[in-house]
């Protein structure tokens, strides 16, 4: 853990002003209040690039306080460079604490994945969201999409699901995969892959979305039902390996395919770096093999 | 043993370094001062102006310099600044009917009152290579001063508009409300429809490029609008605030602007006689080409109004106005080169099963 120090000189705590924070922690009580529903906020134009999470950076920026301790993960790892950059950015202009640990973190920001570690009620996800509205790749059109939630016409969805099945037998939709909040509000999970789906239901922690290039805040709050779409027959599911994590044995979680030569060599490791670093620290030890695809072999 | 790459912290701190190595270039070369950016570089400095929302040539100069020349990155850093600063006041509305005029065209009169002035322009000159130009010491021949043009016009330079509309040939267009909060993007999210304030707000902040291409589509034919080009006028105008305490107007400096007045035909409607309508475009600086695009944006934008179809690309108010943001559009094209490791597993996983399953379907096949 990184311990806290004093903030950035010239930049207000967390950088955007008091009254910014007020307008965003506003969109946030509302979008707890209406689970699933995406709120229009006057996103700000922050000193990183749209599309670099500054909806959650907006999101974070806004709840965060002196004793926070933050930590950020971009594909499930601490160490990737746009986690390093965002944390140091709130290391700087907030002096928070930072941690990689997950269970010490109080705020967890992140892009495209949930913790493997199950997170607690004092703990707040904050998501980046490139594009929040889960019916936008069926309807191009916010106006026509904004009526689809209002009428919760979304019949299109369940459509397209089947139009997968019958055409290829299965639903092909492996990562942003659609739910549906509290009975309601149909909404994407953001990039995570469908693996994390299933973590988000009735989770202990308030889990809050920012897409700042396209203005909309939304959330989950605790214990909320949040349900993958699918069908009687052709039921929910995750994604599965053949293989165990290379590093740490572990069966359970979500494994990222490394590429070890140019001969079809993989190896399968987990893409949580901090679960797979506890798990090696308590002993656990993977079977550090590689991996070898043919062309075209079958998994 | 396989050690997962680590060190991101370490290899940003030598990005950082190295880009600041390259952006200085041959340090036996002298460096840039914002003096000779903001001077020789004018029109880049402009650009930077009026899509990064902030008339200050010297921040707009740091801003070319800090992004090595790159227009959209100088916008970048101009509105990631932008959004620090504190809002002092809401100007009155410019009055371009009493600017110090630099440049003044007409495509529709040959005469007219103030005359036609053409000013600093590419317009005439033969695009052929000026090598004299590669010389420091070359200096341009001696010209009459500005000052000379301006008093020529007497003072007296009417929008080409205004005299349209004295024959009641073209919509009147009346000013807003006074009272009526005027739109602003930075601080309210996008809504539709959106309203004409709104719209040009966006159009002005819009990305040259884009705006270009579009008001380009609209001539040959994707929502034509019949445009003629009423007047280009480019000038200083005075920018006033009416402070509270003091309840009157006061003069708070001279912006540089370029206005376009775009002439559309309309043919009128069952309650309507015919008459012109109006496309409108301005900038800071001078962007002659931007506020000639963005006036036919506009007026293209003004479909729903006349009720004309929303066939063409330029006509549709949600296609246009979410798109014409390049600070939006080129972050979310670059994030591409992000890492998406864990959603490119997701669909690696999906193609292998796809493809285990069409070999299979094809066996069964091939054996029935």
């Amino acid at each position: 853990m990184t311990a806290a120090a004093s903030p950035l000189a010239g930049y207000n705590f967390a950088y955007l002003d008091e009254q910014t924070k007020r307008m965003i922690r506003r969109a946030i009580l509302k979008a707890v209040a209406v689970p699933g529903y995406q709120v229009p906020f006057g996103s700000r134009e922050m000193p990183l690039p749209y599309g670099w999470g500054t909806g959650g950076i907006q999101v974070t920026a806004s709840i965060i306080g002196r004793d926070d301790v933050l930590k950020v993960i971009d594909q499930g790892a601490d160490d990737t460079t746009n986690a390093v950059s965002i944390r140091q950015f709130f290391a700087r202009t907030a002096g928070v604490a930072t941690t990689e640990h997950t269970p010490d973190a109080s705020i967890i920001q992140t892009r495209h994945r949930i913790p493997e570690t199950p997170l607690s009620d004092d703990q707040i996800l904050v998501y980046q969201v490139p594009i929040p509205e889960p019916l936008r790749w069926i309807e191009p059109r916010e106006t026509e999409t904004r009526k689809m939630h209002a009428l919760a016409e979304y019949g299109v969805m369940h459509v397209k699901l089947y139009e997968d099945i019958a055409r290829f037998g299965q639903i092909n939709t492996s990562y942003n995969y659609p739910v549906l909040v509290n009975h309601r509000y149909l909404m994407a999970p953001s990039p995570i892959p469908k693996f994390d789906n299933p973590k988000m239901n009735r989770m202990r922690a308030l889990q809050l979305f920012g897409a700042g290039r396209e203005k909309r805040i939304y959330a989950v709050p605790p214990f909320t039902r949040v349900e993958s779409l699918d069908f009687e027959d052709y039921p929910f599911e995750v994604q599965h390996w053949d293989h165990v994590c290379a590093l740490c044995g572990a069966a359970d979680s979500y494994l990222d395919e490394v590429i070890t030569d140019d001969h079809g060599g993989r190896m399968f490791i987990c893409s949580d770096s901090d679960y797979c670093a506890g798990r090696r620290e308590r002993g656990h030890v993977g079977p550090q093999e590689t991996v070898r695809f043919g062309s075209d072999a079958a998994e | 043993m396989y050690v997962a790459v680590k060190g991101g912290e370490r290899a940003i701190r030598n990005a950082h370094a190295l880009l600041d190595a390259e952006r200085r270039g041959d340090p036996s070369t002298p460096a840039l001062s914002l003096e000779q950016i903001s001077e020789q570089f004018a029109l880049a400095v402009d650009r930077v102006m009026t899509e990064g929302s902030i008339y200050d040539r010297e921040l707009a100069a740091l801003a070319l310099k800090q992004a090595r020349g790159d227009q959209v990155e100088a916008i970048f850093l101009l509105r990631a600044y932008r959004t620090t600063l504190p809002r002092l006041a809401v100007s009155e509305p410019i009055d371009t009917g009493s600017m110090r005029i630099q440049r003044r065209v007409s495509a529709t009169y040959k005469d007219l009152p103030g005359g036609q002035v053409l000013g600093p322009t590419f317009d005439y000159t033969h695009r052929l290579l000026d090598f004299d130009l590669a010389d420091p010491e070359a200096a341009p021949a001696p010209v009459e001063s500005a000052e000379n043009h301006a008093d020529s016009l007497d003072g007296n330079v009417p929008r080409v508009i205004d005299i349209l509309n004295h024959e009641g040939l073209i919509e009147e267009e009346e000013p807003d409300d006074p009272d009526r909060p005027v739109g602003d993007l930075t601080r309210q999210p996008l809504d539709f429809p959106a309203e004409r304030d709104v719209r040009l707000q966006n159009l002005a902040r819009g990305d040259e490029g884009f705006l270009l291409a579009l008001g380009y589509s609209t001539q040959r034919g994707f929502g034509s609008t019949h445009p003629f080009a009423g007047e280009i006028r480019v000038g200083e105008v005075a920018v006033e605030i009416v402070p509270e305490e003091l309840g009157f107007a006061i003069d708070i400096g001279d912006i540089q602007v370029t206005e376009c007045q775009m002439i559309n035909q309309f043919k009128g409607s069952a309650t309507e006689a015919p008459k012109f309508t109006r496309g409108y475009g301005l900038t800071f600086g001078h962007c002659e080409r931007k506020a000639m695009a963005m006036s036919l944006v506009d007026r293209a934008l003004r479909a729903r109004e006349f009720d004309e179809p929303v066939q063409a690309p330029a006509r549709d108010e949600e296609f246009v106005l979410y798109h014409t943001d390049n600070v939006e559009a080129s972050g979310f094209v670059q994030h591409l080169k992000l890492p998406h490791y864990v959603d490119f597993q997701g669909e690696l996983g999906t193609v292998r099963h796809l493809r285990a399953e069409a070999r299979r379907r094809k066996t069964e096949e091939n054996e029935s």
